[in-house]
C-alpha cells in the first residue's frame, strides 16, 4: 500500500515538530525516517499510523484520506521503540493479541490463531520462545515478538520508531540485517525511524533526512551521502570538514588561502561554506605552496585500513579542526609527522551559500 | 500540551475525567465548601471571638506544639529506623519493615485505648514511669506520645526509599577524597535525604495536627491544659454551636491547606533532588 | 499527602539492599555506630509500635477466652460488625471505581490542571478526621443547609446509616487513587496504545492490558481503603450519633464499653480491628514481595540472548 503525507503541520505548544511535510511513500520501499533527535520523525511516524493527529494537512493511505480513521481501522502495523510487549502475557498471547481482539464474526478461531501465531514465531525466528514472559527475553528477542505482534493483524502498512535504538551495537548490527531480509521477504511498505545513519544508509531503499519539522532530502542512500542538497545533510551524514570563505571568481577565499572550485552559480562575494569528506581532501606537505588551505597535524592514526590525519587549521582557518583519510602508503610516502605544517587540497568541494549567517570573515 | 484540537488515542478521557470531577465535587469539595459559607453568617468579630477565646487558643497552642515536637521526634528516630532498615541486616528486619506501617492500618481508637493502657499508672509502662515522677497518660506528655505513633510511618517511609537509592558509589567518593564516616554523613547523604526529611516531617505534623481518635482517649482533655484543637470542635458541636465549631474548622483547615502547599513543594524539591518522580 | 501510604515498588526490587551497603567499606558504620543506630531504632520500634499492638491482644484476653467470646458475641458487637461491614462495602466500591477513572484519566492523557487536581484528590488526607464529619453536619444536620427539607420527608441521614456511609466515604475517598496515579504514570501508556494499533476497543485494552498491569496496586489500594473504612473514628463519631445497636460502628463500640469501663469487652472488639490490621499489613507485604519478585524477572537472561540469530 503507498501512503502520501500532504502539508502535515504539527505543533506541540510553541514547539514547531512538523512544518508543512509532504512525502510518498511508494508501496513496497523500505523507507528510513532519519534525523536528530526533535526533528519530527516520531511524530510524523505516529502521524502516519493514527497515534497522533496533524493540526492540518493529509494522510493518503493508498489514495484515500485516512484523517477521519481511527488507528484501530487504519491497518498499521505499528513497532514500538521500547516494544510495548503486553508484560503480563507471554509471547503466544501478545503475538496473538489483535486476532483475539477482532469482533467475533471476524475473530479467527483458536486452532486458526494458533497456527498463525507459530508461523509468525516461524518467521521471526524464535518458535521456541511461545510460552516465556516478554521479561525473560533478551532486546533483540523483544524486538522480534513485537515485530511478530504487529505482523500478526496482517496490516497493510508497518511503522516502526527507533527499532533498534534500545539494543546493544552487536545486536543492533544483526537485526538490521534481519529486518532487511524480512523485508525483502514480505514486501509490505515499510517506514522506520532512526537517528542512526548507518542503520538508515545500511538497511532503507530510500531515506529521508529531516531536520527542525521539516524535509532535507529525499533519495536513495546512495544519493544522499554522494549527493548530500543541503548544509545539514552534508553534515548530518558521514564526517565532513568545512571551510568558511567567500567566492572570489573560480575560487574559495578562507582567508589568505584559496580553494579551488568547480563553477557554479554563485555570486562573486557571495559568504559560503564548503565541505569536503575526508577521503575528499589530500595533503601537501609543501608548507609555502599557494594551494589549499595551511594547517598543522596534531595526530596520525594509521593502524586502520586507511590511516587518519588530524589537523588545526592555520592562518584562515584558525581554530578549526580537520581530518583526512588517507592510504597508509601515502602517509607514507609523504612521510608526513605529528607537528608538521602542511596544505590541504580538496579533490572535490561542495559549496553553499551561507544564509543567516553575518559574513564576518573566516 | 496546549494544542488548539487535542486529539487522543486512548479512549475514555472525557468520560473518566468528568467523573472524576464530579464525584470530587460532590463529596469533597462541595462540602468543605459548606464550611467556608457557613462562617460566613459569622461577622468578622464573632469569629473572631470564638477562634481567639482562651481555652481555644489553648488547644491551639496543644495541638501545634505537640505536633511539632511529634514530628520532630519522628523525624529523628524515623531516619535512624529508616537507616536500620535499608542498611542492615538484623533477625526479624522484614516483620518490623511491615509492622512500621501499623498507624495506618490500626484503627486509632484502637490505639488510644491502647496506649492508655500502656501509660496509665497501673500500665505496662506507666508502672515504672511514675515512680521517675513521669506521667504521660491524662497530660499533654499523653498527646505526644499519641502522635509520636500516629506520625512514625510518614517519616519512615519518605526517606526509605531515597536511602535505597543512594548510589554507594557516592560514599566511596567520598571516602576517597578522604572524608570521615561522619562528615560522609553530613556533607553527604543528609543533604540528598533533606526533602524528603523534611517532607516526611510536614507529613507527619499534618496528620497530628488533625488527629482525633488516638488522642482523646490518652489526652484526659482537660480544659486549657490536655485539650485539642479537634476535640473543641467537638465539644462546641455538642453544645450545639454550629457557628462556633465552624470558625474553628476554618481556622484548622486553612492551616491544612497550608501544608498541603507546603508538602506539594517539599515533595517537588525531593523530585529534584532526587530525580525520583513523586 | 499520602506519599507514605502508597506501596514502594521501587524498593521491591532491591529487596537486598543492606548486603549491598555491609560488604562495602565506606558504606559501613563502625560497629559501635552501628549498634548504637540499630539499637535505639529498634528500642523506639518496640516502644511506640510493637507494645501497643501486644497490649491490644493481651488487655483483651485479661479475663479470659470467656469474656472475651461474649464481648464479640453480644448483639451490640454483632450489630457494630454488621454496620461496620455494611459502611465499608458502600465506600470500598464507590472509591474503586473513582480511583480507578482518576487514575485513568490523570496517568493516560495530558491536561491543563492535572497537578492541581491530584492535589484536590489529596485533600481529604489532610482535612481532620472530625471536619470531616462536621461538614456532613452542616449540610443535613437539623439547622443544616437540607435539614429542614430533609426532616420535612423524613428522610434521616445524620445519626443514620447514609451519614456514617457518607462520612466514609469522605476519609476514604483519596486511598484508591494514591495508588494508583503513580503506578499508572510509572507503566505510561505504550501498552495500551499498543493494544489500540492492533484493534482492541477502549474496553477490551483497559481490561486485557491495564488491568492486569495494575491488579496488585488496586488489591492493595483497596484493602487500605477498606482497613481506614472500617476502622475510621473521628469522623463517623460525629455524624454518628452513638445510638446503640443502630448506629454504631466497631471503633465506637470500642470508646462506648472503654467509657463504661468495660475494659476487656473494650479491647476484645479492639482486637477484632487490631486483626484486620495485621491482615492489611500482610496482604501489604505480599504484595510487595510479588512487585519485587516480577523487577527481579525485568532483567533479562542476557546470556541466552538471540541463540537463533
Amino acid at each position: 500500500m503507498s501512503i502520501q503525507v500532504k502539508d502535515i503541520c504539527k505543533q506541540f505548544g510553541d514547539f514547531v515538530a512538523l512544518d508543512k511535510v509532504s512525502l510518498d511513500f511508494p508501496t513496497g520501499e523500505l523507507v528510513a525516517l532519519l534525523g536528530p533527535s526533535g526533528c519530527g520523525k516520531t511524530t510524523l511516524l505516529r502521524i502516519i499510523a493514527g497515534l497522533e493527529q496533524a493540526d492540518s494537512g493529509q494522510v493518503l493511505l493508498d489514495g484515500d484520506d485516512a484523517s477521519g480513521t481511527h488507528v484501530r481501522e487504519r491497518q498499521v502495523g505499528f513497532v514500538f521503540q521500547h516494544y510495548a510487549l503486553f508484560r503480563h502475557m507471554t509471547v503466544f498471547d501478545n503475538v496473538a493479541f489483535g486476532m483475539r481482539m477482532k469482533p467475533r464474526p471476524q475473530r479467527p478461531s483458536e486452532k486458526q490463531i494458533r497456527a498463525k501465531v507459530h508461523d509468525l514465531l516461524k518467521l521471526v525466528q524464535l518458535d521456541w520462545l511461545a510460552d516465556r514472559f516478554p521479561a525473560q527475553l533478551s532486546g533483540g528477542q523483544r524486538q522480534r515478538i513485537a515485530l511478530a505482534r504487529a505482523l500478526a493483524v496482517e496490516p497493510r502498512v508497518l511503522l516502526l520508531d527507533e527499532p533498534f535504538g534500545a539494543l546493544d551495537a552487536k545486536v543492533r548490527k544483526e537485526l538490521r540485517r534481519w529486518l532487511r531480509n524480512l523485508h525483502d521477504e514480505l514486501h509490505i511498505t515499510s517506514i522506520f525511524v532512526t537517528h542512526d545513519q548507518e542503520e538508515a544508509l545500511e538497511v532503507a531503499d530510500r531515506v529521508v533526512l529531516m531536520n527542525q519539522g521539516h524535509v532535507e532530502q529525499i533519495g536513495t542512500p546512495e544519493e544522499v551521502y554522494r549527493q548530500p542538497a543541503t548544509p545539514f545533510v552534508y553534515g548530518f551524514l558521514g564526517s565532513v570538514n568545512l571551510f568558511r570563505g567567500r567566492i572570489d571568481g573560480e575560487t574559495v577565499r578562507v582567508g589568505e588561502d584559496v580553494l579551488p572550485h568547480e563553477a557554479n552559480e554563485l555570486e562573486h562575494g557571495a559568504e559560503v561554506v564548503a565541505f569536503a569528506r575526508p577521503h575528499e581532501l589530500d595533503v601537501v606537505p609543501d608548507a609555502h605552496s599557494d594551494a589549499g588551505v595551511a594547517a598543522r597535524i596534531t595526530r596520525i592514526l594509521a593502524f586502520g585500513v586507511t590511516a587518519r590525519v588530524e589537523l588545526d587549521g592555520l592562518n584562515g582557518a584558525g581554530g578549526q579542526h580537520f581530518e583526512v583519510e588517507l592510504t597508509r602508503e601515502r602517509v607514507a610516502h609523504l612521510n608526513l609527522v605529528e607537528g608538521q605544517s602542511v596544505r590541504l587540497v580538496p579533490s572535490r568541494l561542495k559549496v553553499f551559500e551561507r544564509n543567516g549567517t553575518t559574513g564576518a570573515s573566516a | 500540551m496546549a494544542a488548539t484540537r487535542t486529539f487522543r488515542v486512548l479512549p475514555g478521557f472525557h468520560l473518566t475525567l468528568g467523573y472524576t470531577l464530579a464525584y470530587l465535587s460532590l463529596i469533597v469539595l462541595l462540602p468543605l465548601a459548606a464550611v467556608f459559607l457557613k462562617t460566613a453568617s459569622l461577622s468578622l468579630a464573632e469569629f473572631w471571638a470564638v477562634v481567639s477565646a482562651p481555652r481555644v487558643v489553648a488547644t491551639y497552642k496543644l495541638s501545634f506544639g505537640m505536633s511539632l515536637a511529634a514530628a520532630a521526634i519522628n523525624a529523628v528516630f524515623g531516619l535512624m529506623l529508616a537507616w536500620s532498615l535499608v542498611r542492615y541486616t538484623f533477625p526479624g528486619k522484614r516483620l518490623i519493615d511491615a509492622l512500621v506501617d501499623l498507624p495506618f492500618a490500626l484503627p486509632t481508637a484502637v490505639a488510644g485505648i491502647a496506649l492508655t493502657a500502656l501509660y496509665a499508672k497501673n500500665g505496662w509502662l506507666g508502672q515504672y514511669l511514675e515512680p521517675l515522677g513521669i506521667q504521660v497518660a491524662f497530660k499533654p506528655q499523653g498527646v505526644l506520645v499519641a502522635l509520636v505513633f500516629i506520625g512514625l510511618p510518614f517519616v519512615v517511609r519518605t526517606v526509605q526509599p531515597i536511602l535505597e537509592d543512594l548510589d554507594t558509589e557516592l560514599e566511596e567518593a567520598a571516602a576517597s577524597l578522604g572524608a570521615q564516616r561522619w562528615q560522609i554523613f553530613r556533607h553527604v547523604i543528609l543533604p540528598v535525604l533533606l526533602p524528603a526529611l523534611l517532607t516526611g516531617f510536614a507529613l507527619a505534623f499534618a496528620r497530628a495536627v488533625g488527629e482525633y481518635g488516638s488522642v482523646i482517649f490518652i489526652a484526659g482533655n482537660i480544659p486549657m491544659v490536655s485539650e485539642i484543637t479537634p476535640l473543641m470542635i467537638i465539644t462546641k458541636l455538642e453544645q450545639y454551636d454550629y457557628s462556633g465549631a465552624t470558625a474553628i474548622a476554618v481556622v484548622m483547615l486553612l492551616l491544612s491547606f497550608t501544608l498541603l502547599l507546603a508538602i506539594n513543594g517539599l515533595q517537588a524539591w525531593t523530585a529534584k533532588r532526587t530525580g525520583r518522580d513523586r | 499527602m499520602a506519599g507514605a501510604t502508597t506501596l514502594n515498588w521501587a524498593a521491591a526490587a532491591h529487596a537486598d539492599t543492606a548486603a549491598r551497603f555491609e560488604t562495602r567499606d565506606a558504606t559501613r558504620e563502625t560497629p559501635l555506630v552501628k549498634w548504637l543506630v540499630l539499637g535505639l531504632s529498634l528500642t523506639f520500634f518496640a516502644v511506640f509500635l510493637l507494645l501497643p499492638l501486644v497490649a491490644v491482644f493481651v488487655e483483651a484476653l485479661r479475663k479470659g477466652w470467656e469474656t472475651y467470646w461474649t464481648a464479640l458475641a453480644h448483639e451490640d458487637a454483632l450489630s457494630a460488625v454488621k454496620l461496620t461491614l455494611t459502611a465499608a462495602i458502600i465506600a470500598v466500591p464507590l472509591n474503586l471505581v473513582f480511583g480507578v477513572c482518576a487514575a485513568w484519566a490523570i496517568a493516560k492523557f495530558e491536561f491543563r490542571g492535572k497537578h492541581f487536581l491530584i492535589t484536590l484528590i489529596d485533600l481529604p488526607f489532610s482535612v481532620s478526621p472530625v471536619i470531616a464529619g462536621l461538614v456532613y453536619v452542616l449540610i443535613f444536620g437539623a439547622q443544616g443547609w437540607l435539614g429542614p427539607w430533609l426532616a420535612a420527608h423524613e428522610i434521616k441521614i445524620l445519626f443514620a446509616v447514609p451519614g456514617i456511609v457518607l462520612a466514609t466515604v469522605f476519609v476514604t475517598f483519596p486511598f484508591v487513587a494514591r495508588e494508583l496515579i503513580p503506578l499508572m504514570q510509572a507503566q505510561g501508556r505504550e501498552e495500551e496504545e499498543a493494544a489500540i494499533v492492533l484493534g482492541a476497543n477502549g474496553w477490551q485494552t483497559f481490561w486485557y492490558v491495564t488491568l492486569p498491569n495494575i491488579k496488585w496496586g488496586l488489591l492493595y489500594g483497596v484493602i487500605l481503603c477498606n482497613a481506614r473504612a472500617m476502622g475510621e473514628f473521628g469522623a463517623v463519631s460525629v455524624v454518628s450519633g452513638h445510638i446503640r445497636g443502630q448506629t454504631n460502628t466497631l471503633p465506637l463500640h470500642v470508646e462506648i464499653l472503654y467509657n463504661e469501663y468495660q475494659f476487656a469487652a473494650a479491647f476484645a472488639v479492639a482486637s477484632l480491628l487490631a486483626m484486620l490490621a495485621l491482615v492489611t499489613l500482610g496482604i501489604k507485604t505480599w504484595v510487595e514481595h510479588r512487585a519485587a519478585h516480577a523487577s527481579r524477572d525485568e532483567t533479562p537472561p542476557e546470556a541466552l540472548q538471540d541463540a537463533a540469530s
